[in-house]
């Protein structure tokens, strides 16, 4: 017998705050907070304003995303900005269709998948994937809300604090605090980079990108991307034909 | 004469009607890790961002333009060796290379 | 708003929801209309059609009427004269992309003969 079948069912409060929990005590919270006071900071030093990085984050909760736009939206065209996030989160595509079927019931709505489909991003969609299947159907939707809130509340708090800190800090420390933008995007990369495609795609981006940009070419990320990734994508089917 | 009111005209023109045939192929193949244009997407993806990687490191804003730029270069190298020298841990490639960016300062900027 | 606008002219906060919020979103809005089961008929789709309809016919707008560029020396009037005989031909050929294309492309050539500088 599973746990959903011997434990009694839960009340929508009661699974909302078991998500609130699972989400603070999971191992990605870890790796957000880091991720989001990369963030925090780096808005600060572009000059935008706290209310304007806090919405960014409830309202995108991406952190490649926002650092697009933190990086890119002073001194891009708008068309740019826009293909080069678009590019980003083609991910969420996958990701969103591989989970919110476990999250539906005979009953509702596609209404109530509104908010889970929002709070999906990287790190709620893991543990998502890991702990919505031992939990009862109707617990779901709840505990997966809960599951997403708490992690983009850590991550507003998180970007608070180092926003504030970027602001405060001596030169040294706020630069190591810029830093940790570029490091976590890298390691995070590399976490996920276990094909040669990824890794090619990650190396020829890391060299193409400088290329472009100093030959000040319009729409330099979204072309890197193209380039590059292409360039990867095709080497990797040059060796699966050689096979 | 610029490229942008063309490739605008792209997207506008035959994004929305072609899109849903796209998604239609995609699910019709299943939409898993193997297929293709997945793949191809996702190298695109992961391009992109190292392309913003880089760029932060190379153009970087305030206080981060203090520091040398030999400095982040090695700095970035050292965290992404430590990360595939320490059994993949993102951890120790960020702590190694915030350590090398904080004393590359100390020592010889800032 | 043209085409090479910044988020200068248009305001952060509107940047934001504009290149940020909407470009994010559509993928996961896309995820929830499959796992839904929302077709090809559906009211989201329309509007977006037509959302982008319009914009592409402000674009459309914009590189007839304006003035950069070789187009720039044959006359606004001229330019906007052609494309409507463009279309006027495409409607006569029973809705005929080539006639309409061909038409169009003539008047301008011819236009721009009589009365560009």
């Amino acid at each position: 017998m599973t746990a959903a079948e011997t434990t009694p069912p839960r009340s929508t409060m009661q699974a909302f705050r078991d998500g609130l929990v699972a989400a603070w005590t999971s191992v990605f919270v870890l790796v957000l907070l880091g991720n989001y006071v990369g963030i925090g900071a780096l808005a600060y030093e572009f000059g935008f304003s706290l209310n304007w990085m806090l919405l960014s984050t409830v309202l995108v909760w991406a952190a490649p995303a926002q650092v697009i736009l933190i990086s890119t939206l002073n001194t891009a065209t708008l068309i740019e900005v826009a293909l080069a996030v678009t590019l980003s989160s083609v991910r969420f595509l996958p990701m969103v269709v591989a989970l919110l079927p476990m999250l539906k019931t005979k009953e509702g709505g596609p209404g109530r998948l509104v908010l889970p489909m929002h709070l999906t991003a990287i790190s709620v969609w893991v543990e998502g994937m890991r702990l919505l299947p031992g939990r009862p159907a109707p617990e779901r939707v709840p505990f997966y809300n809960g599951l997403g809130i708490g992690l983009l509340a850590a991550a507003c708090l998180a970007s608070v604090i180092g926003y504030v800190l970027a602001a405060r800090l001596p030169t040294i420390l706020a630069a190591a605090l810029l830093f940790l933008t570029p490091m976590a995007l890298l390691m995070s990369v590399s976490r996920n980079s276990k094909t040669l495609i990824d890794k090619l795609a990650f190396g020829f981006g890391l060299v193409v990108g400088p290329v472009l940009a100093a030959h000040k070419v319009g729409l330099d990320l979204m072309w890197t991307g193209l380039i590059a990734g292409t360039a990867a994508y095709v080497i990797h089917r040059i060796r699966e034909a050689a096979r | 004469m610029t490229m942008e009111p063309y490739l605008a005209l792209l997207l506008l023109g035959v994004l929305p009607s072609e899109m849903w045939r796209w998604i239609g192929i995609l699910v019709g193949r299943g939409l898993d890790e193997e297929s293709e244009i997945i793949l191809w997407v996702r190298a695109v993806a992961t391009a992109l961002v190292a392309a913003v990687v880089a760029r932060i490191v190379l153009i970087p804003p305030g206080a981060l333009a203090a520091v040398p730029l030999w400095v982040r270069l090695v700095a970035l190298a050292g965290g992404v060796g430590a990360f595939y020298g320490i059994r993949r841990s993102a951890f120790a490639g960020v702590l190694v290379g915030e350590a090398i960016l904080v004393i590359g300062m100390l020592a010889f900027g800032g | 708003m043209n085409m090479a606008a910044t988020m200068m002219e248009i305001g952060p906060i509107f940047a934001l929801i504009l290149v940020g919020f909407l470009p994010n979103e559509v993928w996961r809005v896309l995820g929830l209309m499959l796992v839904s089961g929302l077709d090809e008929d559906s009211q989201i789709l329309v509007w977006v059609r037509a959302v982008a309809t319009a914009m592409l016919a402000g674009v459309l707008a914009q590189l007839v009427l304006s003035s950069s560029g070789a187009l720039g020396t044959v006359p606004v009037g001229v330019r906007v004269g052609a494309a409507l005989l463009g279309f006027a031909a495409f409607l006569i050929g029973k809705r005929s992309v080539f006639l309409g294309v061909l038409t169009g492309e003539l008047a301008i050539v011819a236009g721009a003969l009589v009365f560009g500088t």
